[in-house]
């Protein structure tokens, strides 16, 4: 590596494992949360696995054919479902083992998918790998906007970020005029035994959930904040940073919903002001006082409504 | 030697699949294929066979189960019709691409608009250049051997290429026809248990669908080209080794009274049980007609269709698909092409017929070949349009 004289050899972190399942070397930007989130999500299940990538960021990346970053076995078809050729990779496996054409051993199925292959194009197989119950891990890393294909808007895209196709003007003062779809209760509301959103600024928190999504007697719908310095347009040495403000200000709160049962991953404490994660970032530079007010005031009353459905106590302290 | 029955194709078709031990079907209900999906369902249901059902949400999620299912090793099985195979189309050229071995059946229905579920060849031509084996069906016995043939010649290791089974939707799909079915003895004997050139396992982590930089892109396409090319031989050694078993003996290009034949009708599917009766009719009148019957739409036997045609001084092509502005018909603008380069080739006459199952007689097909030769039409004619 340019410029390490010094190699400083890090400790690593208690249960958090040294192997690697996608190489350095890929073609990811500088300070890209997604690539790192898809990093611990691999750790955290292990070698035996078989991972269904919808076309992306993270397929475009690493898989210019003839090489490839990945050390598990792997396979893009196309964008819009990475959710079924996962379900065919499941009920592949399960027959195979069944009739005693391959060994009996647990093969954790792994389907992965950006927010426009999940919330937008790829709903639709999602939700029907959901229904039908196949035990697939579907991991949507969230970057809020067509990324690869250049800062487009997609459902996923929050209220007040401009894109490129959701830009800020005159008309739109906002940049995107609709709130982020829902995906993570859309998920729960399949029924399905496990569904987490996580983001890997919290990767402890990240990897738990992706061991019992694992552990899951069914479907489970993991929804990952990836920070995207390119499309948020901050510095890539800040990605870390904005992923735990959207979490302290409430924007993407961490929460599962096991069985039925939602929970709050982290403690009720009083939200930071929304201002403090928009400060910094381009695709909020446009916002004035009012839509930011505005905003506020969604993300309290959508905390709010999380509180209750884990049923915990409100915060007093005043929120803005 | 197989008990025969008289049974629908439909049935037969589900029926040939599951002798061949298929380890996984997908598929979306979609008329004029139902009847056979579900009695590959009730098969499963009941545990007369061991596979998992799919039942997908779509036909695009149907093809990409597929994907999945062959890539880690299972032999699998779809079928589906025209607006079906219209949303799937995109996973359909890039299984082709990726060199999965599945088969489906296609109950060849009219695209919509307007909807249609009546047969014509409309819905295969739209996916023509996907790269798959595609074989077009006469009748029942032919769909329920061509099943297993295709297993048998798309998961030869040299071939690794999906195929599809056309079958004339409602008109040979829901017909009842006397089938001659394989022991599964016969089946074991012919068709090897699947194994595939690569599999996703994570004893040996493969990456599959890596994407083709401009660099490499045309390199890709060629060797995809290449093996299509290249499964000839395969598809004939499984047809030879059908007859041997059966005493059926199948070929890509099939002949009916051509030695003779001033005049060919050509087509594919169940057009040409209605050709061959009105080549008999012509015939008695002392009309020299054959029949050419294309089974094996790609790869295009060229050579085998060129020895043939060329002796001919016409040729009628029964195209069943309108291709809207175009030159001519699909099935007409290959043997047109084909024939260009001969030094002496037929006069080629295109007549698209039976679309949207518009009913096609002896007498219908008569009627062409008299227009075709009487008439100076230049690029191509409908039969059967009312004023």
């Amino acid at each position: 590596m340019a410029g390490a004289s010094e190699k400083k050899i890090l400790k690593p972190l208690k249960n958090f494992p040294m192997e690697e399942y996608i190489n350095s070397g890929h073609r990811a930007c500088q300070g890209c949360a997604e690539v790192l989130a898809v990093r611990h999500v691999l750790k955290a299940i292990g070698p035996d696995m078989i991972l269904a990538m919808a076309t992306g960021c993270m397929e475009i990346i690493s898989s210019p054919y003839p090489l490839t970053s990945w050390n598990v076995p792997w396979i893009h078809v196309a964008f819009e479902n990475a959710a079924a050729v996962a379900s065919g990779v499941e009920s592949g496996l399960k027959a195979l083992r069944r009739k005693g054409r391959i060994p009996d051993k647990e093969i954790t199925v792994l389907a992965m998918g950006g927010d426009g292959g999940t919330t937008d194009i790829g709903f639709q197989a999602l939700s029907g790998m959901m229904e039908r119950g196949q035990k697939v891990i579907y991991v949507c890393v969230d970057n809020e906007a067509y990324m690869n294909t250049g800062i487009q808007r997609s459902s996923s895209t929050p209220f007040g970020a401009s894109t490129t196709t959701s830009p800020a003007g005159k008309v739109h003062p906002a940049g995107q005029m609709t709130w982020k779809k829902d995906m993570t209760a859309i998920a729960a509301a399949h029924g399905i035994p496990y569904t987490a959103t996580a983001c890997p600024s919290f990767y402890t928190d990240l990897i738990k959930k992706v061991q019992k999504a694992k552990e899951a007697n069914g479907p489970a719908y993991l929804h990952i904040l990836s920070v995207c310095p390119t499309g948020w347009r901050i510095p890539p040495e800040k990605a870390i940073q904005y992923g735990q403000l959207a979490v302290d200000t409430g924007v993407f709160p961490l929460y599962e919903v096991e069985n039925g049962v939602w929970k709050l991953s982290r403690k009720a404490k009083a939200l930071k002001p929304v201002t403090d994660y928009f400060k910094g970032q381009g695709r909020y530079r446009h916002l004035d006082e009012k839509l930011t007010a505005f905003i506020q005031e969604k993300v309290n009353e959508r905390w709010e409504r999380l509180l209750k459905l884990c049923g915990v106590e409100l915060q007093t302290e005043d929120q803005a | 030697m197989g008990r025969k029955v008289g049974i629908e194709v439909s049935i037969a078709a589900a029926d040939a699949a599951a002798l061949c031990d298929v380890d996984v079907v997908a598929a979306y209900p979609i008329t004029p294929q139902t009847h056979v999906v579900e009695h590959l369902a009730e098969l499963v249901a009941s545990g007369h066979l061991d596979a998992e059902f799919v039942p997908v949400e779509s036909e695009h999620s149907a093809m990409s189960v597929c994907c999945g299912s062959v890539a880690v090793g299972a032999r699998t099985f779809t079928a589906t019709a025209a607006q079906g195979l219209a949303l799937m189309a995109e996973i359909v050229y890039i299984a082709g691409s990726m060199r999965l071995p599945l088969v489906m059946f296609l109950s060849n229905r009219a695209l919509s608009g307007p909807l249609s579920i009546w047969n014509d060849h409309s819905d295969a031509m739209m996916v023509r250049d996907c790269g798959w084996i595609q074989v077009f069906c006469e009748d029942g016995q032919e769909v329920f051997d061509a099943i297993i043939h295709a297993f048998r010649v798309g998961e030869d290791p040299q071939v690794s290429l999906p195929v599809m089974v056309n079958v004339d939707g409602f008109v040979l799909t829901h017909v009842i026809e006397p089938i001659e079915y394989w022991t599964k003895e016969m089946v074991q004997k012919y068709l090897p248990p699947f194994q595939p050139v690569s599999r996703l396992t994570p004893e040996k982590p493969v990456s599959m669908g890596a994407f083709g930089m401009p660099e490499i892109y045309l390199e890709q396409k060629m060797a995809h080209n290449v093996a299509l090319l290249n499964s000839r031989p395969i598809i004939e050694k499984g047809w030879t080794e059908l007859a041997e078993l059966t005493g059926r003996k199948y070929s890509a290009v099939e002949t009916y009274k051509v030695d003779d034949a001033e005049t060919i009708i050509l087509g594919m599917g169940t057009i040409c049980s209605t050709s061959s009766l009105a080549v008999d009719k012509m015939r008695a009148e002392g009309k020299k007609v054959g029949l050419v019957k294309l089974r094996l739409w790609r790869p295009l036997p060229s050579d085998d269709l060129r020895r043939v045609l060329a002796k001919a001084k016409d040729v009628v092509v029964l195209d069943r698909a309108i291709c809207p502005g175009g030159g001519n018909a699909p099935v007409t603008s290959e043997i047109r092409a084909i024939m260009y380069t001969e030094p002496e080739r037929p006069r080629i006459h295109c007549m698209i017929a039976g679309i949207g199952q518009r009913d096609v007689t002896p007498d219908d097909v008569c009627a062409m070949v008299d227009m075709a030769l009487s008439q100076s039409i230049k690029d191509y004619h409908i039969y059967g349009v009312r004023g």
